[in-house]
């Protein structure tokens, strides 16, 4: 890929503490691809995540979004500028209803609550919970919950929208309506980064992986590459395994 | 999901408190002794100042227990120009409102850093702080207080010592009037930014939502109307001291109408007021006045009964569907 990068993390690092979470970590996103973040537990895929989100700032090293050095942005600087989240733990906020939630997204870019609330109405058509509209978000259920999650996110108009784990603990049929809703986001133009766990599903939706152990990159590249490459099995699968079949 | 149905349903709201605003502007036709008034207009002012209580605690979730000197401030401001200065009253009000609202701005800067419990136990020393600070001004009486000198019954310095009726009818008209306010808001951006960064400040500021900017609003816009209640307050009964107007006693009594009538909702604290204050009251005049506390105790106990029988209040006990038909 030649074009300029979306999202850029040039030699990141994060301590906590004596703990080494992210190691040099390099990463593109590149506009209009859907890109899985994957690795073992504790490999510092969400700490990663945090990062770009704007939760805190890295230790050292360099965050760029859209060619601009958003490093030391907060989250709500970076919601403005096109960067939108879900979150692992589910957020919502349960004493308003489903469309009072996307509202609060949608006027993120409205010039009025009623243009928010348009908006809101055809985010919430698009991820399928227009029927849900007036429920209380506290009473969803939670695969209803991560819908609303995305749509939230979805309502702020992103370019860049960062997705954790939002296809676990779902069942293989909501999943794949998960799927559904993430390849008709990027058909809309949205670039998406996604952290995940479920493989077998990941990898048949995104169109490149970076694979994270021990905190920084052990490899990149299409997913039909990164299923074979000895070095992510053994990462997942443990050394010994490795060991044995080679 | 029709918006227009949600307009409906909001314009709905606005005609049942207008409604309701004209049915109490007649109580006073068949109500004519002076106690019961007394109850009236002591009832709508805390349905004013819980209203206002609401924006800041029950809408953005910042709970204060320290709205007693936001009250004092409107009081003394009024008091202090009119006394000092010969200020009118009613640019007393404004002033005070004035002076509470920068205070609530510069004391939610450093306050809105603490969360939680933290927040509330800061809401409550600087309110005593400023209790004590004072009963210890002699220019502004300290203990002794401020003797609002009484003149002729005029609307010019808002003094009437014959009738109840004036005091009665701005009463009501601060009643309807924060709670108008709290209507518009609720359908402005700052509206929807209040409720989320009570729900979950963290996923508020990841949607853009100024977490800071947006408690500072919600806390100058209801210590102003608190304050504006304070002056009225300060008016109406004409005598001020610290014990009368800043003291804790008051916080508490300005946050539990909402409370009990159901906290960060249009209507509770409206509801709530008209439940709890009439009830002191007669308890108070019941147990001879000299049992203060035993009104107290019947707050604490209905404030129990409710959480435990109706966490969200009075107005939960109208039903999801009536919500729901309102919120349509």
């Amino acid at each position: 890929m030649t074009a300029p990068a979306l999202l850029e993390t040039e030699n990141v690092w994060q301590r906590f503490g004596g703990l080494i979470a992210n190691k040099d970590v390099s990463i593109k996103v590149f506009p209009d691809e859907i890109l899985g973040l994957i690795g073992p537990n504790g490999a510092g895929k969400s700490t990663l995540f945090n990062l770009i989100a704007g939760v805190a700032p890295p230790t050292q090293g360099t965050i760029r979004f859209g060619g601009k050095d958003v490093t030391a942005l907060p989250a709500t600087a970076r919601c403005k500028l096109g960067i939108a989240r879900t979150f692992q733990v589910v957020r919502s906020f349960d004493s308003m209803s489903v469309i009072d939630n996307v509202i609060v997204g949608s006027l993120m870019r409205a010039g009025s609550v009623a243009q928010a609330r348009d908006q809101a109405i055809e985010v919430l058509e698009f991820t399928g919970l227009l029927h849900r509209a007036r429920a209380p978000a506290g009473e969803l259920i939670p695969s209803e919950k991560r819908r609303l999650e995305f749509a939230r996110a979805l309502a702020t108009q992103p370019k860049l929208l960062l997705l954790d784990e939002v296809l676990t603990g779902l069942t293989p049929s909501e999943a794949q309506q998960g799927v559904d809703l993430v390849r008709r986001s990027r058909d809309r133009g949205i670039t998406i980064l996604m952290v995940e766990h479920v493989m077998e599903i990941l990898m048949a939706l995104v169109d490149r992986a970076i694979v994270l152990d021990l905190g920084a990159v052990l490899a990149e590249g299409k997913p039909a590459d990164i299923v074979n490459d000895e070095r992510v099995v053994g990462a997942y699968l443990g050394e010994r395994r490795r060991a044995k079949s080679a | 999901m029709g918006k227009d149905a949600f307009t409906q349903g909001r314009y709905r709201e606005l005609l049942l408190a207008l409604g309701l605003a004209a049915a109490a502007a007649a109580l006073p036709l068949f109500v004519k002794d002076t106690y019961t008034q007394n109850i009236l207009v002591l009832t709508l002012m805390y349905a004013a100042l819980s209203q206002s209580w609401n924006i800041l605690s029950g809408y953005c979730g910042q709970i204060s227990l320290g709205h007693a000197l936001y009250f004092g401030l409107g009081a003394y401001t009024t008091s202090l120009a009119f006394t000092k200065f010969g200020v009118l009253p009613w640019f007393g009000m404004l002033g005070g409102g004035a002076v509470a609202g920068l205070a609530a701005l510069a004391l939610g800067y450093p306050c809105f850093r603490l969360r939680g419990h933290y927040f509330v136990i800061a809401t409550i020393v600087i309110a005593e702080t400023a209790y004590l600070l004072f009963l210890n001004w002699d220019w502004a009486g300290a203990a002794m207080g401020i003797d609002v000198p009484v003149r002729h019954d005029s609307w010019l310095t808002f003094q009437f010592a014959r009738s109840k009726l004036p005091y009665f009818y701005f009463a009501l008209l601060l009643a309807l009037m924060t709670w108008f306010v709290t209507w518009a808001f609720e359908n402005s951006r700052f509206g929807y930014w209040w409720r989320a960064v009570k729900d979950d400040p963290l996923a508020a500021e990841s949607l853009g939502v100024v977490v800071f900017r947006s408690k500072m609003a919600a806390a100058a816009v209801s210590a102003f109307f608190t304050a504006v209640g304070g002056s009225f307050y300060a008016q109406f009964v004409s005598y001020i001291d610290p014990e009368s107007v800043m003291s804790f006693q008051f916080s508490l009594l300005i946050a539990l109408p909402a409370v009990l009538g159901g906290i960060g909702t249009l209507w509770g604290p409206a509801l709530g007021a008209a439940v709890l204050i009439p009830l002191t009251e007669v308890t108070r005049s019941y147990t001879g006045g000299s049992g203060k506390g035993i009104d107290l105790i019947v707050y604490g106990a209905l404030v129990i009964t409710v959480s435990l029988a109706r966490p969200d209040g009075i107005v939960g006990l109208f039903g999801r569907r009536w919500r729901e038909k309102t919120a349509e």
